[in-house]
């Protein structure tokens, strides 16, 4: 067989590769998947402390808290997104292989959002209860962290990748990506105090549906393009 | 015409050329400001809502318009010096983004300050435009912020290009879901969208502002990217001539 005709994984399984080995890896370091849902129900139960425990005030926090807990904890998690595989060099090993990059930062991507976009939306109800949140609109809470972490996931893989490498990263990563993630956020928690309000909420939902579609079509390209810069 | 492109591009001839071309946008920006200035201050008639609070439109209007614009023309130059490798507008964007985060602090300060008689209150959140400013000067010092981590001058354009970029798609999204958030909460704004045609002794001084500020923006932003070269050029032969051929042979 000549080297040409060598067979070469095709582009979906090297996009499953490389989710699996991250899955794999986080699988094997549970405090990085379990740190930051202890921080997001940390600051969920900062501000009944704050702000005071009576149920009308949870209520109507409640939709906004649960969002900006949610947004924190997933933009602490985006450090360690590319920083382990840029430090020991396997980063540079996937920026040489034959595999498309954005694929490849997609693959990583999804796998960030497996071990902390979805692990945020499965506890959420746990911590939407305790705001007496009414059933139905946990679901929609559910539905919009779904759609709103999945863009956020996308949107940090950017932030993340322009800033692997950098000694000052965490500070400048969120400063970098909370104007990015801003539509998400006002989206999101507003849909779900319109839910809670007894109004109609679709528009919020199709809107963040569009945004998570808009990120997974462009943001690979844009993290592709910064992984690149970034390890020039 | 390319050729012209091509001249302007390289460092020593842009070194050259742009005092003059500042100069030229600077005397005319001047005396348009000057103009617009005292119009706006002592000739237009007050506004029969608002009384001479609405005078600090002529500050207001022509620092958030260019706020946006110093925006485009980072993103632009970005974008320009990310595909055709042009270290020119790598400067131009380097040099845009202090300007465009002052200009956007102007918008805010000044419509602040206006908000107070207005509104009875310095900061209303309710307001969108208000807000899509702020979100835009959270945007500018990201950018500046990265540019300044980044040691590398040449990896500092190309990833501030990109956040640029990404920031364009953003910026726009950004001022329609706040729009929509704040059609949600009923905001005070008394301004009315399709207020009354202004009245032209009011509008003059405005356009002449808008104008003016304008010109100062391109004249204070070619004189930056005139530094920014000298900076960037620092170790080329061009430089160490020029800085050492006795005075009056540059």
């Amino acid at each position: 067989m000549t080297d040409h005709g060598r067979q070469m994984p095709g582009m979906l399984a090297g996009l499953i590769a490389v989710a699996r080995r991250d899955l794999l890896l986080a699988w094997k370091r549970p405090g990085d998947v379990l740190n930051p849902l202890f921080f997001f129900a940390m600051v969920c139960t900062l501000f009944p402390l704050a702000v005071g425990p009576s149920a009308e005030q949870l209520t109507f926090s409640g939709p906004g808290v649960l969002w900006v807990a949610a947004l924190l904890a997933m933009l602490i998690s985006l450090n360690s997104l590319f920083i382990s595989d840029f430090d020991d060099g396997s980063l540079e090993q996937l920026l040489v292989s034959p595999q498309p990059l954005p694929l490849v930062g997609l693959g990583k991507t999804a796998a960030h959002w497996l071990t902390s976009g979805l692990p945020l939306v499965l506890v959420s109800p746990i911590v939407a209860i305790t705001y007496r949140m009414p059933g139905d609109v946990v679901l929609v809470l559910m539905l919009t962290l779904t759609l709103g972490t999945i863009s956020l996931s996308l949107l940090g893989s950017i932030g993340a990748a322009l800033t692997v490498g950098l000694h000052r990263g965490t500070a400048l990563l969120s400063l970098l990506i909370l104007p990015l993630s801003m539509p998400v956020l006002i989206i999101g928690a507003n849909t779900v105090s319109l839910a809670a309000g007894n109004e109609t909420y679709s528009a919020g939902i199709w809107a963040l549906a569009a945004y998570a579609v808009g990120t997974l079509s462009l943001a690979p390209y844009a993290t592709a393009a910064a992984l690149r810069i970034s390890n020039e | 015409m390319w050729k012209w492109f091509h001249q302007l591009a390289s460092p020593p001839h842009f070194y050259r050329i742009a005092p003059i071309f500042s100069a030229l946008l600077l005397v005319p920006g001047l005396a348009l400001i000057a103009y617009g200035v005292y119009a706006g201050l002592f000739l237009a008639p007050m506004d029969y809502q608002q009384g001479d609070a609405f005078r600090i439109i002529y500050i207001h209007v022509p620092s958030a318009y260019l706020s946006m614009m110093a925006y485009m023309i980072m993103a632009v130059a970005g974008g320009i010096g990310l595909i055709w490798r042009m270290k020119l507008a790598h400067a131009v964007a380097a040099s845009a983004a202090p300007l465009g985060a002052w200009f956007t602090f102007l918008a805010l300060a000044t419509g602040s300050i206006w908000g107070r008689p207005m509104w009875g209150t310095w900061w209303e959140w309710a307001d969108p435009r208000m807000m899509s400013e702020l979100i835009l000067l959270f945007f500018y010092f990201g950018y500046m912020a990265l540019r300044a981590a980044i040691d590398d001058t040449a990896k500092a354009d190309k990833a501030a290009a990109v956040l640029a970029l990404v920031g364009v798609v953003n910026v726009i999204i950004v001022h329609y879901s706040v729009e929509w958030w704040s059609s949600l909460h009923q905001g005070q704004t008394i301004m009315a969208k399709d207020g009354p045609a202004m009245d032209p002794a009011m509008l003059y001084p405005l356009l002449a502002n808008i104008l003016g500020f304008t010109l100062l923006f391109g004249s204070l932003l070619l004189r930056r990217t005139r530094t920014e070269v000298l900076y960037r050029e620092r170790r080329t032969r061009w430089v160490k001539e020029m800085i050492l051929a006795p005075e009056g042979q540059s």
